[in-house]
């Protein structure tokens, strides 16, 4: 049998293209990797290599053709032994395949059949709700600050591979003392202070996860890990997407995040909008002790790279944790803060207290608000903003990221396709204003949400 | 990593209270002789100078005391008005550094750009800007510099060639290189201050932009401020060269480390530095051993120092009180002469105060303006 020499494509899009000219001529002997020809497209040029060795028996395509078709057969070799005369004389066309003709059908066939070309939807995740806690349970007044220090201490007496990172976390016990106590505990091997370098330490967190490791990397606040986001987003995010599978980075990026008192534009932002936006995160962001602690614990344990936000003004303030020797929390699970009947208002971190503010002074005039706690921004537990909605009817998002794509727009864009129906009122969202923030102490006030614009938002929903 | 492994033996042992674990960690990093003589005694400021500089004559000592007291004062005040709630948020006081930028002012000219960090202050009033307005912004009133809206760490002037006023600690160093890019582009031969800290010398960009600036030949004097601290990090605990005039060294950039405490030897350094650049030799590297005398910012626990060794470098190294020296024992100036350069001071500095509290806060609808220029159609 000869060998056939068809028309390469230069690129995948290429259909045809000119046989620009023949190095070798019938009766040469040629080995594999020999220039044999060039071939031309009005876009760029190529030389044929030969991938056989043998001798040239006929060519089928003389140069200077124009418009041959990808993988035409465009000569016949005689491999070793074989006679070149029998060879030149088979007939090519009827040996040559014809796949690109073939190939197009099939598309044009895929395209229209539809169906099969339909991207399946993505699964449905069950979350767990959060452990009924044991009677009796005792609690513990704690702040923030603490929750989230037992939380690492816990894990990190738990799990010998966990280990925290970042700039001042260990002898300085923290910028904001988040990690006080850490260092004396275990020592430097497993509470590590690293230069000003956000990017190399977060790509070095990534590593170690990648090798099993459970690293906590904390940013001094988040604004600083913008020097780290290509780890962030392309490193960390999707790696178990772009492996298969095969390969995870279970790393938690923890640090203050939102904005804080007075620090001016550079310092002072929400990002939870930013991380959301990332297939391959998941987004934690707490308002009580309780919470960080329990989600910080399984954030930990959690096989995903995880962004978790806390709030530097939340950090002091104290709220019951239940005193139990293991306690975390389902991610992805929202918790509804208030039962009430006439608006939804659905809020995360330190968004939460612009809310319970605004409730008080509702109350008083006698609009009853739900209030739900999304703690985790990504995945989005949408199915209890739903039930609510089906109840009240009535929407407010509040948060503090910028309105434009922040996390409200997503919430407002889910509500509206899924409770269509059930809305009586257009959905309110309350934000931060879209400008940096602003240092003057006026402005920064009025850059911020507010509960007075939280009420004047719920009034307007429920047309008061 | 292998110093990291080698120390965690050490740390097994459990150091019982917190401060004991901060010595065991520091006694670990000097065994492991990762701390270099030089720093020993952490007084980086007079051990860098190698022989002793040219002298200055009356006129300029009498000028670096005079600026470099503004600053001192102005930085005492801000703290001051900080304690009173008139200032906000972080407020980095460059009190104990003034000789560098005096130093290095007094080696630039007119059109020469200047940029640095978050601690700017100093940096501002060198390049004269107005008392008033810097110090209006840090109040966060409608006079100062950036009409209250950046507050301590962002301000800009381009009337004095200041691009700022950073909060990201190792921005300033590729826009610096990107000013030092557009002189040669425009063919000028102004020449760009790049200020950053010993901290801040451990980014990334840092040596991204180092690699650009001597590819292309680039105009710019990096100035490391080596304050011996970044926070709560000493330099050996963050660097595994501290001698951070070397960090050019793999591009080829020059660098020498100039005792920042003494303002002759930093003016001396800088005219070498920016004359190199003028000439289109490309960038130029200084490290400036220096210190600073207050916490990082307002709030600092300063237990990562020990008081002795604030002490030391205030009372023998003190870079206003090396001139004031001069001027009484070398130039013959009166105490009285002394005295009312020191009034005038305070009365710059008091007008400052009074201006940046009278001043009003920026109208609200401030809040709506520079975000970006509206063309015609949008
Ligand atoms: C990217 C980034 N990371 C962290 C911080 C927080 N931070 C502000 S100043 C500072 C220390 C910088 O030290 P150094 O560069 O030595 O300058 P110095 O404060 O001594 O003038 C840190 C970690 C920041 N502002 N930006
Ligand atoms: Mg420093």
């Amino acid at each position: 049998m000869s060998i056939k020499v068809t028309m390469p494509a230069l690129s995948p899009t290429m259909e045809e293209g000119t046989l620009a000219k023949w190095h070798v001529k019938e009766g040469d002997t040629i080995s594999s990797g020999d220039v044999i020809a060039e071939i031309e497209t009005d876009k760029a040029t190529m030389e044929v290599e030969a991938a056989d060795d043998g001798t040239v028996a006929k060519i089928v395509v003389p140069e200077g053709t124009e418009n041959v078709k990808v993988n035409e057969v465009i000569a016949l070799l005689a491999g070793e032994g074989e006679d070149t005369d029998s060879v030149s004389e088979e007939k090519p066309e009827a040996s040559a395949p014809q796949p690109a003709e073939d190939a197009d059908e099939d598309a044009d066939e895929e395209e229209t059949s539809g169906e099969d070309e339909k991207a399946p939807a993505p699964p449905a995740v069950k979350v767990a709700s959060d452990p009924e806690l044991p009677e009796g349970t005792e609690f513990e007044e704690q702040t923030v600050r603490e929750a989230l220090r037992d939380a690492m201490a816990e894990e990190m007496r738990r799990d010998e591979r966990v280990f925290v990172m970042g700039e001042e976390v260990a002898q300085y016990e923290g910028a904001y003392k988040v990690t006080q106590g850490l260092l004396a505990e275990f020592g430097d091997r497993r509470v590590v202070d690293t230069p000003i370098t956000e990017h190399g330490f977060a790509g070095l967190g990534v590593g170690a996860a990648m090798a099993g490791l459970r690293p906590i990397v904390e940013f001094m606040t988040f604004n600083f890990a913008m020097q780290a986001m290509d780890h962030l987003i392309n490193s960390a995010a999707k790696t178990r997407y772009m492996s298969g599978g095969q390969m995870s980075c279970p790393i938690v990026f923890r640090g203050p995040n939102g904005p804080a008192a007075r620090v001016g534009a550079q310092h002072s932002q929400d990002y939870a909008s930013w991380y959301s936006h990332i297939p391959g995160l998941i987004v934690i962001a707490p308002y009580s002790a309780a919470d960080a602690k329990g989600l910080l614990k399984a954030a930990i344990r959690d096989p995903n790279p995880i962004i978790f936000l806390e709030n530097e003004v939340l950090y002091g303030k104290s709220f019951d944790v239940p005193q139990l020797d293991d306690y975390t929390l389902p991610i992805g699970k929202a918790r509804v803060m208030k039962q009430g009947s006439d608006v939804t208002l659905v809020s995360y971190s330190h968004g939460i207290t612009y809310c319970l503010d605004a409730m008080a002074k509702l109350e008083e005039e006698g609009i009853d608000a739900e209030l739900i706690d999304l703690r985790t921004i990504r995945p989005l537990d949408i199915d209890t903003v739903i039930e609510s909605v089906k109840k009240t009817n009535r929407v407010v998002t509040v948060d503090e990221t910028w309105p434009h794509c922040g996390v409200g727009a997503e919430i407002a864009a889910q509500v509206q396709a899924k409770a269509f129906d059930y809305l009586d009122a257009p959905i309110l969202r309350v934000t931060q204003k879209d400008v940096p923030m602003p240092y003057a102490a006026n402005l920064e006030k009025l850059a911020l949400p507010s509960a007075d614009e939280v009420i004047e938002a719920v009034k307007t929903v429920c047309y008061r | 990593m292998a110093t990291r492994s080698r120390s965690s033996a050490t740390s097994r042992k459990k150091p019982s209270g917190k401060s004991s674990t901060a010595k065991s960690s520091t006694a670990k990093r000097s065994t492991a002789g990762k701390t270099p003589a030089r720093r020993k005694s952490a007084s980086g400021g007079k051990s860098a100078s190698k022989s002793s500089p040219a002298g200055f004559d009356k006129d300029e000592d009498l000028k670096a005391y005079r600026d470099m007291l503004l600053i001192r004062r102005f930085e005492e005040k801000a703290g001051q008005m900080y304690g009173m709630g008139l200032i906000g948020g972080f407020c980095h006081l460059y009190i104990g550094q003034e000789a560098v930028v005096i130093g290095m002012q007094g080696a630039i000219e007119d059109g020469d750009q200047v940029v640095t960090g978050y601690r700017d202050h100093g940096h501002m009033l060198a390049t004269g800007m107005d008392p008033k307005g810097v110090m209006a912004e840090l109040t966060g009133r409608e006079g100062g510099y950036s009409k209250g809206k950046g507050g301590s760490m962002h301000m800009f002037s381009v009337e004095k060639n200041f691009y700022g006023g950073h909060g990201i600690v190792g921005a300033p160093v590729p826009i610096g290189t990107g000013l030092a890019f557009s002189n040669q582009y425009n063919r000028t031969d102004r020449v760009c201050l790049t200020y950053f800290g010993d901290g801040a010398a451990n980014q990334g960009q840092v040596y991204e932009s180092f690699n650009m600036a001597e590819l292309w030949q680039l105009p710019v004097v990096y100035v490391i401020e080596n304050n011996q601290y970044a926070m709560g990090t000493s330099v050996a605990r963050a660097s595994a060269q501290t001698d951070l005039s070397k960090r050019g060294t793999s591009f080829n950039i020059p660098g020498e480390q100039v005792d920042g405490m003494d303002v002759r030897a930093v003016r001396e350094a800088g005219r070498k530095a920016v004359e190199w650049c003028r000439a289109g030799k490309g960038p130029y590297l200084l490290e400036m051993m220096t210190y600073r005398y207050r916490g990082h910012s307002m709030s600092d626990p300063a237990k990562y120092r020990a008081k002795e060794e604030v002490n030391k470098m205030r009372s023998e190294h003190d870079p206003i009180e090396q001139v004031r020296k001069r001027l009484i024992e070398q130039h013959k100036l009166s105490e009285d002469e002394l005295k009312s350069i020191d009034k005038d001071i305070k009365k710059t500095v008091n007008e400052a105060a009074e201006f940046a509290q009278s001043s009003p806060e920026p109208d609200p609808s401030e809040l709506w303006t520079d975000v970006v220029e509206l063309s015609e159609g949008a």
